[in-house]
């Protein structure tokens, strides 16, 4: 599920990389300090002393489910017009500042959060922490700097959906799973929104959200707590604090049918399939099922070994490809996502009936002792590796952190996940899979015999 | 899916790598690459790194997709999906299951020149990570099962890149520059091809291009410089001393100015060009390097940027790389952006490249460039597999290992006149290769 989108392709891949091992590693093992200036914005420091560098992020506490009615794509479009000028600087000069310096920046804007970053020489990020302080409130956008950055981000929503049949189902299916929270609508907007979206209301979602109090600053590399806070009163610490503000979501209501949502088209030459099921996560819904609904994500659909894909493909032979994603750390509802593509010969409706008894098997038997004790191991063992990176543990806490959650949220989840037991995966189990609150999702060749598209 | 890699995928990583090789310049103190050279006589470079008690090992044997025999293009593809589906006593499930269960990362990958390889593991793991990997690399099993099943997601892979405008495009691309030479071919090779693809196949392989003498090693972890020695006789020692005999001739490209435009019922077109670049040996690489940055390599600097994302709004994406194969060279361009302004944007493109043709480029853009090239070298070291693939990639390019204390001294060197007399050579908008893919407006095949 592409559900971030960034300045840039060019970080994109590992952007999303590093998410999926966010909900398989946030571990308790990148050790962040942190402290809050005065003016009510938070700082965190994840020390990492292999080389001289940072990665300085500034996190806002806004995505594009809290954008208003009408106005889809407005949080990714003020993303993109982020790189144009300030009172002080001409439009294009923070880039070239940036390079000019040896450093490496990119921004991305997701459903719950929107973030800066630079990756730079340690000596360097005074600069890029002045440099970001002045964007959080300074920025001058003109009809000569939009109209431009419209086309661009036009065309990348022509190359990431329009292009892309599997991608146009995507939105299709998420507006179909939410019946009124705004994840019902796509980060990088509906076409006619992006076209219609002028400076003021632009300026106007700038100054409410774009403030210090809505802001988390991370820095992860050769750089200490004690080292940064003065430099981060400095710049950060003199902007002043603006009224608070409220995320006020529309609320999804109960579900209680099952949808389903079928793409034919001409372009495309491999089948797929995907359910979604409407999931509680930790902000939303029972929240005790979370850390099981990690675990059994990691028995049944990761890896070569993992249920789905032994029965499915290696024992059955029915698929080509199957697993399961399960995203429990929004700040609404969570996403559990069981998908397959056929084997060439195997129908559609063959491999869904595949799939559905192996829910309904784990709705009877749950997961055994052995793939839990093994699940958990593998789990724990990756958060070794989360620590390898210089951005990861900034991305991870950043993220967490935007989306409405705490550090120990983060640094405790080695614990939470290796107390959960096979009885709260059955109870997990039950709650998640329950047809009425899902879409399934078809993506089928166009149908040759009628020469239409259904 | 691991096996399934577009054709345009694997572009990216080549460019990717090549950015790689070209920023490892850190100062010695802050990362020092060792040789280290195994009792039985196997060279890896080395970077201690105690931080963290993991190890990444990664790997290349030369000779790569292009070695592929005519009929059988897809024959390496398939065989890195394989090396980690059963080896010697372990079918594929159990296989997989002890790397899943042990959290060790064991995946290979083939490219036009090199068929690789990587391993990650907890220290604690090491004894099984690095028993995996020998048995995956000398005694691969190749049952049916994995064998049919890896096939078919290559399969249904290939047929996605009928479809994919990138992909498209990029095939049609190499075929045009490549009419007759191995690099025209499709790495991942073709449905037919793959189909056609028997077990035999896949031992030849092994046994033919596997071996100590076309392999490459650099290892970034903690582990001491006598443990890796031994672990790489007991992992790499029972390959056979020499690969089976290859050559594959070195070729100019041929691009003499041609338009192919491949309609397809999309609303983006696709663009590529392309030309004939410079070698890695070219004593004129590092000028092309900084010039290929100035020019659409610097993602939110470059000029092809700044004129036709920033100041017309017509790209989400625009940029160019150079691609030294080991037997040849390419400039390549890539563009994306609705039918309607397809040819404006090519127009664009052209004019810059004839503008930086004759005119070359200023003192403060070589001096930015050389700032941001020079100064952002640390910033490739920022993991152990990172650092490990650099290992791999200087000693694949055949550069010395004090690159990492020198390379910056060959940026800072190049000058403006070198810049415009490269650019002079490299650059000629009219033998450009172009392929469009999708409707566009205003474009149409030469001849």
């Amino acid at each position: 599920m592409l559900i971030f989108i960034a300045k840039s392709a060019s970080r994109l891949l590992v952007f999303v990389g590093l998410v999926s091992l966010a909900s398989t590693a946030q571990a308790g093992v990148f050790n962040p300090e942190t402290f809050m200036l005065k003016n009510g914005m938070q700082v965190v420091v994840i020390p990492n002393h292999r080389l001289p560098v940072v990665t300085h992020m500034v996190w806002y506490r806004v995505g594009s489910a809290d954008e208003a009615a009408n106005e889809s794509g407005i949080a990714h479009f003020l993303e993109h017009l982020m790189f144009k000028g300030t009172k002080k600087r001409s439009n294009g000069e923070f880039s070239e500042i940036v390079a000019r310096n040896g450093g490496q920046e990119n921004a991305f804007t997701s459903t719950d959060y929107t973030a800066y970053h630079q990756t730079i020489a340690v000596d360097r990020l005074e600069l890029m922490m002045e440099m970001e302080a002045d964007r959080m409130t300074n920025l001058v956008i003109t009809p000569k700097e939009v109209e431009p950055e419209r086309q661009v981000v036009l065309e990348e929503r022509r190359s990431r959906v329009e292009n892309n049949p599997g991608s146009i189902l995507g939105e299709h299916l998420n507006a179909a799973l939410f019946l009124s929270h705004p994840y019902r609508n796509p980060v990088i907007g509906w076409k006619h929104d992006i076209e219609g979206l002028n400076i003021d209301r632009i300026l106007a979602f700038y100054k409410r959200w774009y403030a210090p109090n809505n802001a988390i600053l991370v820095v992860a590399g050769d750089i200490t707590a004690a080292k940064l806070k003065p430099l981060a009163e400095k710049y950060y610490g003199k902007i002043p604090s603006q009224p608070e503000t409220v995320r006020r979501r529309a609320k999804e209501p109960p579900q209680h049918a099952e949808r389903r949502v079928t793409l034919r088209d001409k372009r495309v030459r491999q089948p797929s399939w995907r359910r979604t099921y409407l999931a509680p996560g930790l902000q939303w819904g029972d929240k005790t099922h979370t850390y099981p609904l990690e675990v059994l994500s990691n028995i049944i659909g990761s890896g070569t070994s993992s249920r789905f894909y032994q029965s499915l493909i290696v024992t059955q032979k029915l698929a080509v490809s199957a697993g399961v994603h399960y995203s429990g750390d929004n700040r609404g509802p969570g996403r559990f996502i069981v998908y397959a593509s056929p084997m060439p010969g195997t129908s559609i409706d063959k491999l869904q009936a595949a799939v559905e008894e192996q829910i309904a098997l784990l709705i009877k038997g749950g997961v055994t002792s052995d793939e839990l004790t093994r699940a958990k191991t593998r789990m724990e063992s990756k958060a070794v590796y989360a620590r390898d990176s210089l951005s990861g543990g900034a991305r991870v806490i950043g993220s967490a952190l935007a989306a409405g959650l705490n550090i120990s949220d983060v640094e405790s989840w080695p614990e939470h996940i290796s107390a959960v037991t096979q009885v709260q995966i059955q109870d997990a189990i039950k709650a998640v899979f329950n047809s009425n609150r899902s879409v399934t999702g078809v993506l089928l060749p166009e149908d040759k015999s009628s020469g239409i598209n259904k | 899916m691991k096996t399934i890699q577009l054709f345009w995928v694997e572009v990216l990583f080549f460019a990717v790598s090549l950015l790689l090789i070209l920023s490892i310049t850190l100062p010695a103190q802050a990362i020092t690459a060792q040789q280290v050279t195994s009792p039985g006589g196997i060279k890896a470079w080395f970077v201690a790194d105690h931080t963290n008690p993991i190890l990444t090992v990664k790997f290349t044997f030369r000779g790569g997709a292009a070695l592929d025999p005519v009929g059988k293009e897809g024959l390496s593809n398939l065989v890195s999906g394989l090396l980690d589906e059963g080896a010697g006593d372990l079918k594929s499930t159990a296989f997989q299951q002890t790397l899943e269960d042990l959290a060790i990362g064991l995946s290979f990958s083939s490219g036009r020149d090199e068929f690789g390889g990587r391993m990650k593991t907890l220290v604690r793991n090491q004894d099984m990570a690095f028993k995996l990997l020998r048995l995956s690399l000398s005694n691969p099993r190749f049952d049916t099962e994995p064998v049919e099943r890896i096939r078919s997601q290559i399969l249904v892979g290939l047929k996605q890149n009928l479809e994919d405008p990138h992909s498209i495009a990029s095939q049609a691309l190499f075929k045009t520059l490549y009419p007759t030479h191995a690099y025209g071919r499709p790495t991942n090779g073709t449905i037919g091809s793959v189909e056609g693809l028997k077990a035999i196949d896949l031992r030849a392989f092994v046994q033919q291009r596997l071996a100590k003498d076309n392999l490459i090693i650099g290892v970034v972890g903690d582990i001491s410089a006598e443990e890796l020695g031994k672990r790489l006789d007991t992992t790499f020692g029972l390959l056979p001393a020499k690969a089976a005999p290859w050559k594959i001739e070195k070729i100019d490209p041929i691009s003499k100015g041609q338009t192919i435009v491949i309609n397809r019922d999309i609303p983006q077109s696709s663009i590529l060009v392309a030309e004939k670049g410079l070698m890695r040996e070219d004593p004129d690489f590092y000028a092309a390097y900084v010039l290929n940055h100035m020019f659409g390599g610097g993602s939110f600097t470059s000029r092809l940027y700044t004129e036709i994302r920033e100041k017309r709004g017509l790209v989400y994406s625009v940029s160019t790389g150079l691609y030294p194969f080991d037997n040849s060279a390419l400039i390549l361009g890539s563009a994306g952006t609705a039918n309607k302004r397809a040819h404006e944007t090519l127009s664009v493109i052209k004019t810059e490249w004839d503008k930086m043709a004759a005119r070359g480029v200023s003192k403060k853009e070589l001096n930015d460039a050389k700032t941001y090239l020079t100064g952002s070298f640390p910033l490739r070291f920022s993991s152990s597999g990172r650092i490990a693939s650099m290992l791999v990639g200087m000693q694949s390019a055949q550069l010395p290992i004090d690159y990492l204390q020198t390379r910056n001294s060959l940026i800072e060197a190049v000058t403006k006149d070198d810049i415009k007399r490269v650019a002079k050579k490299l650059l000629k908008s009219e033998n450009l290769v172009i392929i469009v893919v999708g409707r566009p407006d205003g474009i149409k095949s030469t001849n």
